[in-house]
């Protein structure tokens, strides 16, 4: 596995609670892999459990890839210039392994093919981060990867995401409300 | 067929069953969708028995569309429509968020909802997957107790259609409140927290159906387009348009609620007593420190001009809406002697908890605050509810006895004008002159007396197809403007107004073939097609009825309250001209066709191809 992030690799950042739920992420994005507006489609998705609270979920590109490490079929690997998880669509038998080992559960499935999609950070120039920051949300922001020290502990479930990200400007009851 | 998914879904509640149908392409053409095709598709089914559909009966259809640039343009809309419960004639609702684009995306442009489910249930669309369910559990609920059991529930659902997706996100949403069920004609149809189609009263529709929800998740693309790169260029300078915009993408349209009042003296205060204040309590930057959102917005929006308000702390704590917009600062604010940005934000998030519609469900409050200012209604008329302006305890308290209809709130909840009626019967007074509505609809929040608002034509609301809607106000259409009929390409492309400050009509019909790849010229749009859907609204709305039919040309007339002279501010003494709005008002029938009255023309509906409108105006002596 990869230990050293080469300089010149990039890491997507994400202050959740700055999201304006626009999803035009996903709209660059389905754009520039399926070339279609496809939301389902989307490497990052952003997922809305509490209406206000907008989480942008993809991959977060952890240190130790267990992703990769659980994979069967030797269908993931690491980009070694990006750093990020390249699927080999040709070996994908879609069997989910991914998703259950993902601390963040953020490979989903194609919603056409039987195959898993992640996010490969566009080669190093990721489509969603450049609408994001052209709007001004800068809810994503490319940041050098070795500025964040430890990505795993980032890796959270929607739902984990919704709990804090609710927690902080929401409030404790009526997330409790809005969420159970 | 390009742009559209092609078919709309068809749900009859009463049996159960479910089906699609395919709508003609030269419907399509002559009528786009949204509006327009709810117009067409309500003719069609309702129009030989207009008078006598009850909207609250089986037989009223629910329709539910998107339009051909709903997903495309860089803000998208749902519109909602059926025969109102409120003007008994067709209005299209439109409601922000990603249900429209999750409905295409399922393969729908549209949902066609008639009869009625003999228990509580909701509509579960997954693609193919159609189902009516159960919502016993919700009936009754509020807001966030209903977006809470959906959004779990459906999520569970998706999954066990799709076990190895993954995650899944969760659906869009539409729904009513306790207002909708309980079939009060001013409930909306609610989508997020307070995203709502208010106008028209079609959450009451849904109740009637008992239908509480719409859940919608579509896993397909959008459907694919005539000319992609000529799509997505034209896109992108639509959105750069709203990313230049820096003021309204900061403040949005809640930029008003202070200069609506102190500037243009066209605001509602205490129920349109008068229009004018000057509290600088209520500027737009005391509103700014409620805000835990800035730039909020839906599916493919540039512009996000929403924000999200939260009150943290103190008596209110727990409120949580959108900020509320201009309409609602003024009706669920100013309208009720409210000048306090909290107090504003309080009642709003109660309004929309109950899914009243905030400006009719601010209207027959601040009537009914009057009524009592008057001493015609008493507090024990209003059940022991302690009603002051500016308070805003007796207003939520009020709020929710008319979504409940428990007590007074039983007439309240019939809306202003309905409200006015049987009040008045009881009081034997004429209490419609404190009704400031149109057609059975409050009117927005915008007066005509200063003729200093945005909405400056004194004819604006007397004479729109849609009743009270500011959002689609009429005009006599002097040197190429385009009055109401400009209202009808939004609202039937489906497309964000708020959105769409930048470009031309030209170059949203250049957007329009990119997308549909037929092409449409200005004169064909404004000269025959939006005309032809304004004869529809037109001939619906005077068929009317049940309980309420509109006389042509009397009744296109402004509340009594706007014929008196503003009482204060810098425009006191202002008044309308009585000469000048029947002048108005007649050049504008002559330019849409119509005569003397407002009633369509044989000729004009001749050359429209609407005999069957013709015969049916003839059937119903309207034309003779």
């Amino acid at each position: 596995m990869e230990s050293l992030d080469s300089v010149d690799r990039v890491w997507i950042s994400r202050r959740y609670e700055h999201c304006s739920g626009c999803r035009r992420c996903e709209i660059a994005c389905s754009l520039q892999h399926e070339g279609k507006i496809w939301p389902e489609a989307s490497r990052i998705r952003v997922f809305m459990l509490i209406p206000g609270i907008e989480i942008p979920h993809l991959c977060f590109q952890c240190e130790d890839y267990p992703c990769v490490e659980a994979c069967p079929a030797g269908a993931l690997t690491v980009n070694s210039q990006t750093g990020a998880v390249e699927v080999d669509s040709s070996k994908c038998t879609g069997c989910g392994l991914c998703v259950n080992t993902c601390p963040g559960r953020v490979p989903h499935l194609h919603p056409e093919r039987n195959t898993i999609v992640i996010c490969n950070l566009c080669g190093g120039d990721p489509a969603c981060v450049k609408e994001c920051v052209k709007g001004r949300w800068n809810a994503l922001e490319l940041v050098p990867a070795g500025s964040v020290a430890s990505r795993k502990p980032l890796a959270k479930t929607p739902e984990e995401l919704t709990r804090e990200t609710a927690l902080k400007i929401l409030g404790k009851e009526v997330l409790k409300e809005a969420l159970g | 067929m390009r742009g559209y998914a092609g078919r709309l879904l068809d749900v009859d509640l009463s049996s159960g069953s479910i089906s699609e149908t395919r709508v003609p392409e030269e419907d399509l053409k002559n009528y786009v969708g949204g509006r327009g095709l709810a117009a067409k598709i309500a003719w069609d089914r309702l129009g030989a028995e207009w008078e006598t559909v009850d909207p609250f009966s089986p037989e009223n259809i629910l329709l539910v569309l998107t339009g051909p640039l709903t997903g495309y343009y860089p803000g998208s809309k749902t519109c909602v429509s059926g025969k109102s419960p409120q003007s008994n004639g067709l209005v299209g609702s439109t409601v922000a968020g990603e249900f429209g684009v999750d409905l295409k995306c399922a393969g729908y442009d549209g949902i066609v909802v008639t009869g009625r489910a003999e228990k509580p249930c909701y509509l579960f669309i997954c693609d193919n997957h159609v189902e009516i369910k159960d919502a016993s559990q919700v009936w009754g609920a509020a807001a966030r107790e209903t977006l809470r059991f959906l959004v779990r529930k459906t999520r569970e659902d998706v999954s066990r259609i799709r076990p190895r997706y993954g995650e899944a996100k969760e659906p869009s949403i539409l729904y009513i409140g306790p207002a909708g069920e309980n079939r009060s004609r001013i409930a909306a149809v609610m989508s997020k927290y307070s995203h709502a189609a208010g106008y028209g009263g079609y959450g009451g529709v849904m109740g009637s159906k008992n239908l509480k929800a719409i859940v919608a998740k579509g896993f397909g693309p959008l459907p694919d387009v005539y000319d992609d790169e000529k799509m997505l260029r034209l896109a992108r300078r639509f959105a750069e348009d709203c990313l230049e915009n820096t003021w309204f993408r900061r403040w949005g349209t809640g930029g008003g609620g202070y200069s609506f009042g102190a500037e243009t003296s066209s605001e509602p205060v205490r129920n349109w007593q008068t229009e004018w204040h000057n509290k600088r309590s209520y500027r737009r930057e005391e509103f700014d420190k409620y805000w835990v959102k800035k730039n909020w917005g839906d599916f493919g929006c540039a512009m996000t001009c929403l924000k999200l308000a939260v009150i943290r702390k103190g008596r209110f704590k727990g409120a949580v809406c959108d900020n509320p917009d201009y309409e609602l600062e003024a009706y669920v604010g100013t309208n009720l002697g409210i000048f306090n940005p909290e107090h504003n934000i309080y009642v709003s998030y109660v309004v929309n908890e109950l899914g009243l519609c905030g400006i009719q469900g601010g209207a027959v409050l601040g009537f009914a605050a009057e009524l009592h200012q008057r001493k015609i209604l008493s507090k024990k008329d209003l059940n022991g509810v302690e009603l002051k302006w500016g308070d805003p305890r007796g207003f939520a308290a009020l709020a929710e006895k008319t979504a409940f209809r428990q007590g007074i709130g039983d007439v309240l909840a019939e809306g202003v004008y309905r409200a006015a009626v049987k009040l008045g019967e009881k009081k034997k007074r004429n209490l419609l002159k404190y009704a400031v509505q149109e057609k059975g609809m409050a009117i927005g929040a915008h007066g005509v007396r200063s003729g200093r608002d945005y909405i400056s034509s004194r004819i604006a609301y007397a004479c729109s197809v849609q009743a009270g809607d500011h959002t689609s106000p009429a005009s006599p259409m002097r040197k190429g403007d385009r009055g109401e009929l400009s209202s009808i390409l939004p609202d039937s492309g489906v497309y964000c107004m708020f959105a769409a400050f930048g470009p031309t009509d030209s170059e949203i019909l250049e957007f329009y073939e990119a997308v549909t790849g037929w092409r449409m010229t200005l004169r064909e749009w404004y000269g025959e097609k939006a005309l032809r859907i304004l004869q529809l609204q037109r001939a619906m709305l005077l068929l009317g009825g049940p309980d309420f039919k509109w006389r042509p040309g009397v009744d296109d007339d402004n509340p009594p309250r706007f014929w008196e002279p503003l009482p204060s501010g810098p425009f006191k003494g202002r008044r309308l001209s009585r000469r000048r709005f029947e002048k108005e008002r007649l050049e504008y029938f002559k330019a849409v066709g119509w005569d003397e009255k407002g009633v369509p023309k044989p000729r004009t509906l001749r050359r429209l191809g609407l005999t069957d409108v013709e015969a049916k105006l003839r059937r119903a002596g309207l034309v003779t």
